[in-house]
């Protein structure tokens, strides 16, 4: 099987506190991998060093590798930018920009680096918002203002806006926890059919929806990576007791 | 009475006392207005607003020239005070937390409360004197730019504060680099709070007078160039203020009347345009 | 107590009760042998009040653990052990049937004397008892070691079920008026072959509850 993204040796920091310690995961390309875990276990943290986004953080460190296809993302040479161009990330809390109407917010990635084609941009949005399935309800309103729909339309404006720029690999991080459960169904049914072409990690407090849509589960506890395995087998029979303890809700 | 009745009491008396406040606080504000319009009104006229200053009392005398000149020292302060300002403020927003930032955030501070007329003074060392351009226009409105920038850096500086940082960090994640990332997103989110910021420093420094006593000092004719002393209209009341005539102790209450609505359509403008933003982003369309 | 009371207590009481429909069982099939082999109607009666008790615990069951799965999302060992229990009702449940046709047998063929020591059956049935025992046991205690032996035992028991079978034909020819009773036998050696066979299915569950290992029958 192929791994898209493996990390050696991972550690993150917020300045003294050890956030991620020493993890060495793979995740497999074309798939979901869900990353569970009880608050403050470092999940987020997890996911931001896969993108270069933890050092925006001031007073964050990283040390260990991260390699993308092969590629040490945090080696010298390697520019953030360009990684961010090519592992896309989608927040907790839908973040379109406000100043920006539904098109621009979509294209904001590829118009402030530069593509102008008016073309080019046209159907880019129109793609990306397909493959958010967003475009049939918002095809007629896109010069409306990106905050001025719902919330679970915000948020697959965000994905889409992700997608435009043609990342590899999606980041997500609590995609779901602010929306309804309708349109938390609309996600989980659309990251199904993304990750025929992308790979796809997501953070979720919610162990049913990683059970639903994940190909693969992580579980992290107090900064480390205790178990990794085939969705299936994590919840019917994990090798972890403390994995077990968890996912039966007995953690008292 | 009850518990009840006596915090309804108190909260009325409470209630009571605050307005005695700000009643007794506007005053001396209401008074100054009405004094001004009583004593100035009789000095309007279309003359004495296109006329041009004497200084000997004559009829025929007007502030046309003090307009202009008013006028001109704040647009010239701007065109060096809003730029170095606002790019003063995004500086200190973006790296104020490493040693650099921390230093302009503190000399920026120490700046602001400058007496205006030492920097009266450092402008008159450095353009009237050192640079040997004498009393100038330009001279006045460097004055008054070193007393707008740090108003403007530290209003820019509370606006892009306000941005969530949930933007900054979307775009960082779409690959945008991070000058690209504050001067496209933040700046457009916090575009609001800066124009607000810099109206305001504006109607702050149209009414600075000590410091151009020392740099624009003062001219009675209608020439604007850069390199010659201007009227304005804060020394137009200085200087007629002192003088034994009449008509011109009338004029200076004019001039005041002609400050104050200067600065009072700048705060008004300042609250439109506030709440023409605030509707902007309420709009919502449903479909 | 762990976080989810709610959740705990409903599994309590699933035990609780899953426990009493397992002893229950061992009790059914003992007392249907002791009274085919003494012919006693008043045991063959208490039997059949065991049987229909237990099927009452048998819905009752079925009906808690889908709502437990329905609203408390059980997963890991606690999904394989209602899954385990929804599965091992029915083999309980099918052993006091079996139990109670045993004891049915003994009330109609009271009038009719035994026409031989009841050699392979008393024998048959003691395996078949010890099996459900071990079995009932193992599922209580968790103990898959126990599960061992009752896998043995079931050759034994289809090999007697053989030879029995074999025995009473030869009798019915001979004679035909023990047409009667020895296909009461033959019932009875039916009976509690299926027994068996449902103690064996109880042992198998016990292994994938615990280990969660499927037993792939050859």
């Amino acid at each position: 099987m192929n791994h898209k993204i493996v990390t050696e040796k991972l550690n993150a920091y917020f300045g003294d506190i050890h956030a991620v310690r020493g993890i060495d995961i793979r995740i497999p390309k074309n798939m979901i991998t869900a990353i569970i875990g009880p608050s403050g276990c470092g999940k987020s943290t997890l996911i931001r060093c896969m993108n270069r986004m933890h050092e925006v953080v001031p007073g964050a460190q990283v040390t260990g590798r991260v390699l993308l296809d092969g590629i040490d993302i945090y080696s010298r040479q390697m520019d953030p930018v360009i990684v961010r161009s090519k592992v896309g990330m989608v927040f907790q809390k839908p973040n379109p920009f406000p100043t920006m109407s539904i098109y621009d917010n979509v294209v904001a990635g590829l118009r402030l680096n530069g593509v102008k084609d008016r073309d080019t941009l046209d159907k880019v949005v129109e793609k990306s918002l397909r493959l958010a399935a967003l475009w049939d309800e918002v095809k007629d309103q896109l010069d409306q203002s990106g905050v001025s729909i719902s919330g679970g339309q915000q948020q697959r404006l965000c994905i889409a806006r992700a997608l435009a720029i043609q990342p590899e690999v999606l980041l997500l991080d609590e995609p779901c926890s602010a929306l309804d459960p309708i349109a938390t169904a609309k996600i989980e049914d659309l990251l199904f059919d993304l990750k025929e072409d992308y790979t796809i990690v997501i953070v979720t407090h919610n162990m049913q929806q990683a059970a639903r849509i994940a190909d693969y589960t992580a579980f992290m506890y107090l900064g480390e990576l205790i178990e990794f395995g085939e969705t299936k087998k994590i919840f019917e029979n994990p090798d972890n007791e403390l994995t077990e303890k968890y996912i039966t809700g007995r953690f008292g | 009475m009850n518990a009840y009745e006596y915090r309804r009491l108190k909260n009325r008396l409470a209630s009571g006392l605050a307005l005695t406040c700000v009643i007794l606080a506007m005053i001396p504000l209401l008074y100054i207005l009405a004094s001004v319009v009583m004593k100035g009104a009789p000095a309007l006229s279309w003359e004495f607003l296109t006329n041009r200053t004497v200084g000997t009392g004559e009829p025929g005398e007007g502030i046309g020239n003090a307009i202009v000149g008013t006028l001109l020292l704040v647009l010239y302060a701007s065109m060096i005070g809003l730029p170095v300002g606002i790019l003063t403020g995004v500086y200190i927003s973006e790296y104020g937390n490493n040693r650099f930032g921390a230093t302009v955030r503190f000399f920026n501070d120490v700046l602001a409360n400058f007496p205006s007329i030492v920097i009266g003074l450092l402008a008159y060392a450095l353009v009237v004197t050192y640079l040997n351009v004498g009393f100038s226009l330009i001279a006045g409105a460097v004055a008054l730019a070193i007393i707008e920038i740090p108003i403007v850096a530290n209003t820019t500086e509370e606006a892009l504060r306000m941005v969530p940082n949930s933007l900054r960090e979307g775009a960082l994640a779409l690959g945008i680099s991070r000058w690209r990332t504050v001067i496209k997103v933040m700046l457009s989110s916090a575009k609001a709070g800066i124009v607000t910021g810099a109206l305001l420093a504006i109607a702050r420094i149209s009414g600075e007078t000590a410091p151009l006593l020392l740099t624009a000092f003062y001219s009675n004719y209608w020439s604007f160039s850069p390199t010659e002393p201007v009227a304005s209209l804060p020394l137009t009341i200085f200087r007629n203020y002192n003088s034994p005539s009449e008509v011109l102790l009338e004029q200076a209450w004019g001039a005041a009347i002609v400050l104050i609505m200067i600065v009072l359509s700048l705060n008004v403008s300042v609250r439109l345009f506030m709440r023409r933003n605030a509707n902007k982003g309420q709009k919502v369309r449903m479909r | 107590m762990s976080p989810r009371k709610a959740y705990e207590t409903e599994l309590k009481e699933l035990d609780r009760l899953i426990e009493k429909m397992a002893t229950m069982t061992s009790e059914a099939i003992e007392l249907a042998v002791r009274s085919f082999e003494k012919l006693e109607t008043d045991l063959a009666e208490k039997v059949k009040k065991i049987d229909e008790e237990m099927y009452g615990l048998n819905v009752d069951i079925e009906k808690r653990c889908l709502e437990v799965i329905a609203l408390q999302s059980p997963v890991a060992k606690d999904l394989r052990t209602i899954g385990t229990y929804l599965k091992v009702i029915t083999d309980f449940d099918r052993i006091a049937r079996y139990a109670r046709d045993i004891a049915e047998v003994t009330i109609h063929a009271k009038a009719m004397a035994h026409f031989k020591p009841l050699v392979s059956i008393p024998h048959m049935a003691e395996l078949a008892e010890r099996m459900v025992d071990l079995s009932v046991e193992a599922f209580l205690n968790r103990n898959i070691s126990l599960t061992k032996e009752v896998f043995e035992l079931e050759d034994k028991v289809d090999s007697l079920y053989d030879e029995i079978f074999r025995e009473v034909i030869t009798y019915m020819m001979e004679d035909s008026k023990k047409i009667s009773i020895g296909i009461n036998y033959t019932l009875v050696a039916r009976y509690l072959e299926r027994i068996a066979d449902h103690a064996c299915n109880i042992s198998e569950r016990v292994i994938y509850m615990v280990t969660g290992q499927r037993v792939v029958k050859e």
